[in-house]
């Protein structure tokens, strides 16, 4: 079975504040980590290898630093790594991302792809999806659960939703994006940071190695223009109410009822 | 002289520190309070392979190093102390000699189990009668045929009443003194062998600290570590590095106190202010701080001494000194600026306090460096 695990290096706050002036992400001062989604499919893919020996190879397109969280992927377990690093990726959409990544993945051979369902960064929730879209094959998003069905050519995993969840059984190969929920990843290990930086590699390519349109590539080759980027404005104080727990709750519920929150 | 890390030693720290967070910490106050031996964490600590920091990849360690080690039992220790030390008792006095004075067949049964932490080591050299003169050994070794027959005691045995696998030193010759002194590796479950008596100890709780006791113990001649009469040296050297953990451990108890120190005088206030407002506050952290920095350099000059496999034991002497004298010093303050406080069981830095004055007396106490660092000075 072989698993592509698409990450990405996010600034470690679930605050993220814009620059007034640029609207772009304060990065500076901000430690980086792997993406909580992705994260958790990295340990559901390393969960196959420990079960079926799977050989799991970790994506990701992002500047040189983004090294580290790949050097993190290979401390814990992952088998290889590849960096998607080129000064023409930079600004892409999530269109150009996916078709980026997609791009990288065509050269590979695969059963399994997961992705993260979102970046706390961004909280688009598309690359995933799209990058299916683009090797056309099935996706299934917001997994919470997973297992492999006999003969290891088909998975069976639970989609969580919000009324309930759906039991989907999908052919290999597809896409699937996990939630942060599903598991608690496991730590690095000690030989497992050695292995990372003196036996194993990060493979590093640029836009040249990929068969792709150039101009597709980073910020010309992205649809969507960003017209402002703002942090909202705090709200306006709530109204408090001085009383008794039941004629709170009376309160609570007619206020809900108002706003056709409940009926 | 670069004094930075290199980038895995920073990752190292990283899964050091959210280890300890996670995993550590929570429990710290818990085995304490039960004086109770973290099992649970042991299991973990192998799994993620912190039981063989230093030992090679072929023989079940991680093959990172001394420097690794020590800044793993560092930031072990600035949860908790216990933690710290069974992690160097293991590590230092059973794997470290197995590694550097067994044979190959030695090394080969002996060091991939407890490297990967699936068994754990202890070291028995103190007696009721021998302490820091380590040489009055009574306990004794006689070579019977294909095994020997240990007699005798040990006493204050780091993790005695959970390991598996013991570095023991017993007299084979008693007319030739330290030259008649021999180390032995003997297994939980060699006939004779039991575990006596369970100290109550001040500090370091959690961990398993036993009597020894052999009753015509059998050890299978093969189990000779080194060579008859090389016991002593043996013992020596293997505490010249013990003290490299020891010395992590004070360093890592007393920047644990300094964190929560700070921590807490940002939040109480006195008179209108937080108590960090206060001159005396800030001078004091500086002072606690700038020790702590020095005694951290110590600590990393002899585990990477240690590591370029240079000679480091006057180095490692100096470390163990000064970080655990300053390790008293500092959670002493840390004490003092918890106040009521601090003396209460609630914030954990008695705690601490309590921790850091055995690492002024294991392993050779202040006096005993103080006789190494000399002796090498006025030879």
């Amino acid at each position: 079975m072989k698993i592509i695990v698409c990450m990405k290096q996010v600034p470690d706050t679930n605050e993220v504040k814009l620059d007034p002036v640029t609207g772009t992400l304060i990065r500076d001062g901000i430690p980086s980590i792997i993406n909580h989604d992705d994260k958790a499919g990295l340990e559901a893919a390393l969960c196959l290898k420990d079960q079926f020996g799977a050989h799991v190879t970790v994506l990701t397109m992002g500047p040189p630093q983004a090294d580290k969280a790949l050097r993190e992927a290979l401390a814990m377990g992952a088998d290889r790594a590849i960096l998607l690093t080129d000064r023409r990726f930079a600004g892409a959409d999530t269109w150009a991302t996916s078709l980026t990544l997609a791009s990288a993945i065509r050269k590979m051979d695969y059963d399994l792809i997961i992705a993260g369902r979102q970046a706390i960064d961004g909280d688009t929730a598309q690359v995933g999806p799209q990058i299916a879209e683009k090797l056309s094959i099935p996706q299934v998003s917001y997994v919470e659960d997973l297992e492999v069905e006999a003969g290891q050519a088909s998975i069976i995993v639970k989609r969580i939703f919000e009324e309930g969840y759906h039991r989907i059984r999908v052919k290999f190969p597809c896409l699937i994006t996990t939630l942060a929920e599903m598991n608690t990843p496991r730590y690095m290990s000690v030989g497992g940071i050695m292995a990372a930086y003196n036996e194993k590699q990060v493979e590093t390519w640029t836009l040249d190695q990929l068969d792709m349109n150039p101009d597709h590539a980073g910020l010309k080759g992205s649809p969507t223009k960003v017209r402002k980027s703002f942090t909202k404005a705090p709200k306006a104080p709530g109204k408090k109410f001085n009383t008794e727990p039941d004629a709170a709750a009376r309160l609570i519920l007619d206020a809900l009822k108002e706003r056709f929150i409940v009926e | 002289m670069n004094f930075s890390l290199s980038k895995e030693h920073e990752m190292l720290r990283e899964l050091y520190r959210s280890f300890t967070v996670q995993e550590v910490k929570p429990l710290a106050e818990e085995i304490d309070e039960e004086e109770r031996f973290p099992v649970e964490t042991v299991e973990k600590l192998a799994r993620y392979g912190f039981m063989g920091i230093p030992f090679p990849k072929e023989l079940g360690g991680s093959g990172a190093g001394n420097l690794a080690y020590a800044m793993a039992v560092e930031e072990l220790s600035k949860a908790c102390g216990t933690t710290g030390v069974i992690v160097s008792a293991h590590t230092s006095l059973c794997a470290a000699p197995i590694y550097e004075f067994g044979t190959e067949a030695q090394k080969l049964k002996y060091l991939p189990p407890l490297a990967k932490g699936e068994k754990i080591g202890a070291f028995g050299l103190t007696e009721a009668n021998a302490g820091t003169d380590a040489s009055a050994q009574q306990t004794k070794a006689v070579l019977q045929g294909d095994h020997y027959v240990l007699n005798g005691s040990k006493i204050f045995i780091t993790n005695a009443g959970h390991a598996d696998t013991y570095i023991v030193m017993a007299m084979t010759d008693k007319a030739a003194g330290t030259r008649g002194i021999s180390a032995f590796i003997v297994e939980r479950g060699f006939p004779g062998f039991s575990i006596g008596k369970k100290e109550k100890k001040m500090g370091i709780r959690g961990s398993s600290t036993c009597e020894l006791i052999f009753e015509n113990c059998i050890v299978p001649k093969e189990n000779l570590l080194g060579k008859e009469g090389q016991g002593f040296k043996i013992a020596m050297k293997t505490l010249d590095g013990g003290r490299i953990g020891i010395a992590a451990q004070a360093l890592g108890i007393a920047q644990g106190a300094i964190d929560e120190t700070v921590k807490y005088v940002k939040e109480r206030k006195q008179f209108n202010r937080p108590i960090s407002a206060f001159q005396n506050t800030q001078f004091e952290l500086a002072g606690m701080q700038t020790k702590v920095d020095a005694a951290r350099l110590l600590v990393y000059r002899a585990a990477t001494l240690k590591e370029a496999g240079a000679s480091y034991a006057t180095e490692a002497a100096m470390a163990k000194l000064y970080a655990s004298e300053v390790a008293m010093e500092v959670t002493t303050k840390a004490v003092q600026l918890h106040g009521g406080y601090g003396y209460t069981r609630e914030y954990g830095i008695e705690r601490m306090m309590r921790d850091a004055k055995i690492t002024e007396i294991y392993e050779g106490t202040s006096e005993v460096q103080k006789m190494v660092i000399s002796s090498a000075m006025l030879k």
